[in-house]
């Protein structure tokens, strides 16, 4: 079933982008944008183990309705660190930092971004936000929630988050270098002849995510500057008792943290429909609606933040307005899950562990998007919002959609970032090992949530342990299925086998570089393709006979 | 652990039977569509697997074009209209539900770090439990002591939060006796998972035993009167006053003319907002004569004043003020 063509060890003449320097000081002065994408990957695993950490420890207490290993206070600091690290350190700059790095100035043919430097400072700045998070959870903590609530975040807690979210805003800024630098990356370097009709899906994500990174960062920074404004020196913008508005800071959060859901997984929908494509072996089905599906989330995506406030105290007439759009945005997602499926039609299918974790993202992607058809209904809403239901369903979308993709965009091109490939076995192991540990975590939480247990409890009535202990089982194999790819690609740097340009036989211009590429990506004159996807199912077949 | 893999709530009002409709009618459609790409995906996958005999012969560009636009259309149209049945139906439900009968009995809830205090209208007070008549529409006017909490009863399948500064509305009509869970459903703080309740739903016969004996405090209206004078507010706006000040008779739950032009509902939200900051929104033919209250009175003293307030609702200008509540 295996299509992998491993290639016998061939020593290339020239050197490449990792033997560009062994120092530590060659890694964090580069300016190059393959070696960046390393230094965020290797950044934020370290955040994912530790928003997972908190994870694993919250799932541990919930298997008891009443205290088992730690007090109220602790639990309710883990969720807390769990959702801002998870959130603002390791899913926003997940696909678009390290793959988004890696991949965007080979897709379009260029040498590195249009602002290396730039590039280096942006991660500079992220380690920075990164380290105060981490001085935030050393002082103790934060107690809030990721949501920042007020007056809960300002006048009622007495835990450090001012700290937390200094660190928040300076990551902000990381975001919107990025995202700037890959828009300008799109519209000034694209290689002669690479028009936008012929980029990648992948590329289409990015930029569309870059858009809104630039966009919507800002307004998080400025409501943060507002919270701490008012935690310090009292300011009342937010404050009811000051004659300012509590419900006004829940507009300005989720006008960011929306638009956020979209920047975590319109790169997941990019990286799905390269690896669909490439393991079915044929074009993506409806490129142009694809390419049209992303701009039209990343727009809509803007104008449904009010589905967050149907019970909070927003006015009627919003709400509705607010619902409709919410309807509105799912149309493109749907559109996209059909597409995928069909891309499968005719296909010339295997199902090497890229495949397997892209699969997965659609599967758990389409339950993420139909349980959020729930939430976007006033009277469904009004009986789900803030329960387990809702808990479920955005993990769905940002673990079982964004991680999933990552993973599969992680496998698909580390033959290409480390000119090595892993274990296969081990490899399709974890995915489905992955697979079944997400759903036994998440998917008794549904029920949870149509059972009435609210979201961010620390004890809970007897009725609902049964289901808690179930998806607490499973999150103990999610963790495993996690630690899986970490041993074995970790191996594969030093002894997995070589590959040559393009094991995959896939079609993106990346595969026309030598794997692992050369400093200036390309040495060899770029072949553009007549259309993106030319894959042909039927030449393939013929092939392998 | 002898429970039911899945028991959802029982539905305890006509509006959550109707949220039920709903919720089964969205669950069917999910489900029809997950398993119809799960049943897709996995013939596509098994059918045309690498090395499988089979045809794979696309059709020609120009042709592909056309019937894939046709299919594309489809799956845009076909889940576009099943979606506009969801917007409208819940919309619907929630929209009429939004307002609550004119004979609901008011209930005032006070929500705080981490308990629920409930005072009924008669004056009596409870902590954690609400006590409610079946087959009566209930209204709760709810505010909070500190930061945003909600009131969740999963058996009504309704919830809403509880902000600081305000007072948000929440009506149910339980047609089931009961006892059901009350929880809070916006993170709190420490305590947030303890602040629990229950809610009552009795019998007429049994509610009115429970009314009959509780302490024999004053009614809320009565305290509120007597709030009315201590602080001052008879001063200007009873009936004997000289002062030009607007009279309160008659016209609670009245749209009234303010002197901007606009009109507002006399509500317990205006109530409140013009005891706090009498100068946002000014009665028309009246001045700006009112001091600001915010910072003097309690929401304690808030309630009783709004109960009392509300109590002149069917009372005219020329009646003593608080003989009524003998």
């Amino acid at each position: 079933m295996s299509t992998a063509i491993v290639e016998p060890a061939l020593p290339e003449p020239e050197g490449n982008y990792l033997e560009n320097g062994y120092s530590l000081r060659s890694w964090l002065t580069t300016t190059d944008h393959k070696r960046i994408a390393i230094l965020y990957a290797v950044t934020i695993t370290a955040f994912f183990f530790m928003g997972g950490t908190a994870a694993t420890l919250m799932r541990l207490e919930l298997i008891s309705p009443t205290p088992l290993i730690m007090g109220a206070e602790t639990y309710n600091k883990l969720f807390t660190a769990h959702g801002v690290i998870m959130v603002w350190f390791f899913l926003i700059p997940s696909i678009p930092a390290t793959l988004g790095n890696f991949l965007i100035p080979m897709m379009v043919g260029a040498k590195d971004v249009a602002l290396p430097r730039v590039n280096l400072l942006s991660w500079y700045i992220f380690v920075l936000g990164g380290m105060f998070v981490i001085v935030t959870l050393i002082a103790g903590g934060i107690d809030t929630g990721w949501t920042f609530y007020v007056p809960l975040s300002t006048r009622y807690s007495d835990t450090q988050v001012v700290y937390g979210v200094v660190g928040i805003f300076i990551a902000g800024f990381s975001s919107i270098l990025t995202g700037l630098n890959f828009i300008v990356t799109v519209h000034r370097l694209r290689a002669p002849g690479l028009t936008w009709f012929k980029l990648p899906l992948f590329v289409w994500a990015i930029y569309a995510t870059s858009i809104i990174l630039v966009l919507a960062t800002p307004v998080l920074a400025m409501t943060l500057v507002l919270l701490a404004m008012q935690r310090v020196f009292g300011l009342g913008i937010f404050d009811a008792l000051l004659g300012g508005d509590p419900i006004l800071f829940q507009h300005m959060f989720w006008f960011y943290s929306h638009p956020a859901v979209y920047i975590m997984v319109l790169p997941a929908m990019g990286v799905a429909s390269e690896v669909i494509s490439c393991f079915a072996r044929k074009p993506v089905f409806g490129y142009r609606t694809m390419a049209y599906a992303i701009a039209a989330i990343a727009a809509f995506g803007f104008m449904v933040w009010g589905h967050h406030l149907f019970v909070a105290g927003q006015s009627l007439y919003a709400s509705l307005v607010f619902s409709f759009l919410s309807y509105v945005v799912a149309i493109p997602s749907a559109i996209k899950v059909f597409n995928w499926t069909a891309t499968l039609y005719k296909g010339s299918i295997t199902f090497e562990a890229p495949m397997l974790y892209a699969l997965g993202f659609v599967g758990l992607f389409l339950i993420g998007g139909l349980t959020g058809l729930y939430l976007a209904s006033l009277a469904l809403d009004a009986n789900l919002s803030d329960t387990y239901f809702v808990v479920a369903h955005f993990h769905y979308i940002m673990v079982g959609g964004s991680v999933m993709a990552y993973f599969a965009g992680i496998h698909f091109w580390w033959p290409k970032i480390t000119g090595r490939m892993y274990p296969e076995s081990w490899s399709r192991l974890a995915a489905i090992v992955i697979f079944i540990g997400f759903n036994l975590t998440f998917f008794p939480q549904f029920i949870l949530g149509l059972e009435g247990m609210p979201r961010r409890y620390f004890e809970y009535a007897p009725q609902f342990q049964f289901l808690n202990i179930l998806s607490s089982a499973g999150a103990s194999i999610l963790a495993a299925g996690y630690a899986l790819p970490v041993l074995y690609l970790t191996w594969s740097i030093r002894h997995g086998p070589h590959v040559g340009r393009n094991p995959w036989g896939a079609k993106g211009l990346e595969w026309q570089t030598r794997s692992p590429p050369p400093v200036e990506n390309f040495d060899v004159p770029l072949r553009i393709p007549e259309r993106p996807y030319d894959y042909d199912p039927e030449a393939e077949e013929a092939k392998r006979k | 652990m002898s429970y039911p893999l899945v028991s959802l709530p029982v539905a305890a009002t006509p509006y959550a039977e109707k949220v039920e409709g709903l919720f089964w009618a969205v669950t069917g459609v999910c489900t029809l569509v997950t398993l119809g790409i799960a049943v897709a995906m996995t013939y596509f996958c098994f059918r045309y697997r690498s090395g499988a005999e089979v045809d794979r012969t696309l059709p020609d560009l120009a042709a592909g074009k056309s019937r894939s636009r046709r299919i594309e259309a489809t799956w845009i149209a076909v889940p576009f209209a099943f979606f506009l049945i969801f917007f409208a139906w819940g919309a619907k439900l929630y929209y009429v539900y939004d307002d609550p009968p004119d004979n609901a009995l008011q209930i005032f809830v006070t929500a705080k770090q981490w308990m629920w205090k409930v005072e009924h209208a008669d004056g009596r007070r409870e902590i954690n439990e609400l006590h409610v008549p079946v087959d009566q529409p209930v209204k709760l006017v709810m505010t909070s002591q500190d930061v945003i909490h909600d009131f969740y009863v999963p058996a009504f399948r309704e919830k809403r939060d509880i902000l600081p500064g305000r007072y948000t509305v929440l009506w149910f009509e339980p047609t089931l006796a009961g006892v059901y869970p009350l929880r809070c459903d916006e993170f709190c703080g420490t305590g947030h998972s303890m602040m629990t309740g229950r809610v009552y739903v009795m019998s007429r016969e049994a509610y009115s035993r429970w009314l009959a004996s509780g302490s024999q405090a004053p009614s809320l209206a009565r305290l509120g009167f007597d709030r009315f004078r201590e602080l001052g507010c008879s001063g200007c706006h009873g009936p004997s006053s000289r002062i030009h000040a607007p009279s309160l008779a008659g016209v609670y739950g009245q749209m009234v003319p303010l002197s901007d032009g606009s009109f507002v509902r006399f509500d317990d939200g205006y109530i409140r907002d013009s005891i706090l900051q009498p100068a946002r929104q000014i009665a028309a033919g009246y001045s700006n004569d009112m001091p600001p209250f915010a910072g003097r009175v309690s929401e304690q003293d808030l309630l009783e004043l709004t109960a009392y307030i509300r109590s002149l609702a069917n009372t005219s200008p020329d009646v003593p003020q608080g003989n009524h509540l003998q």
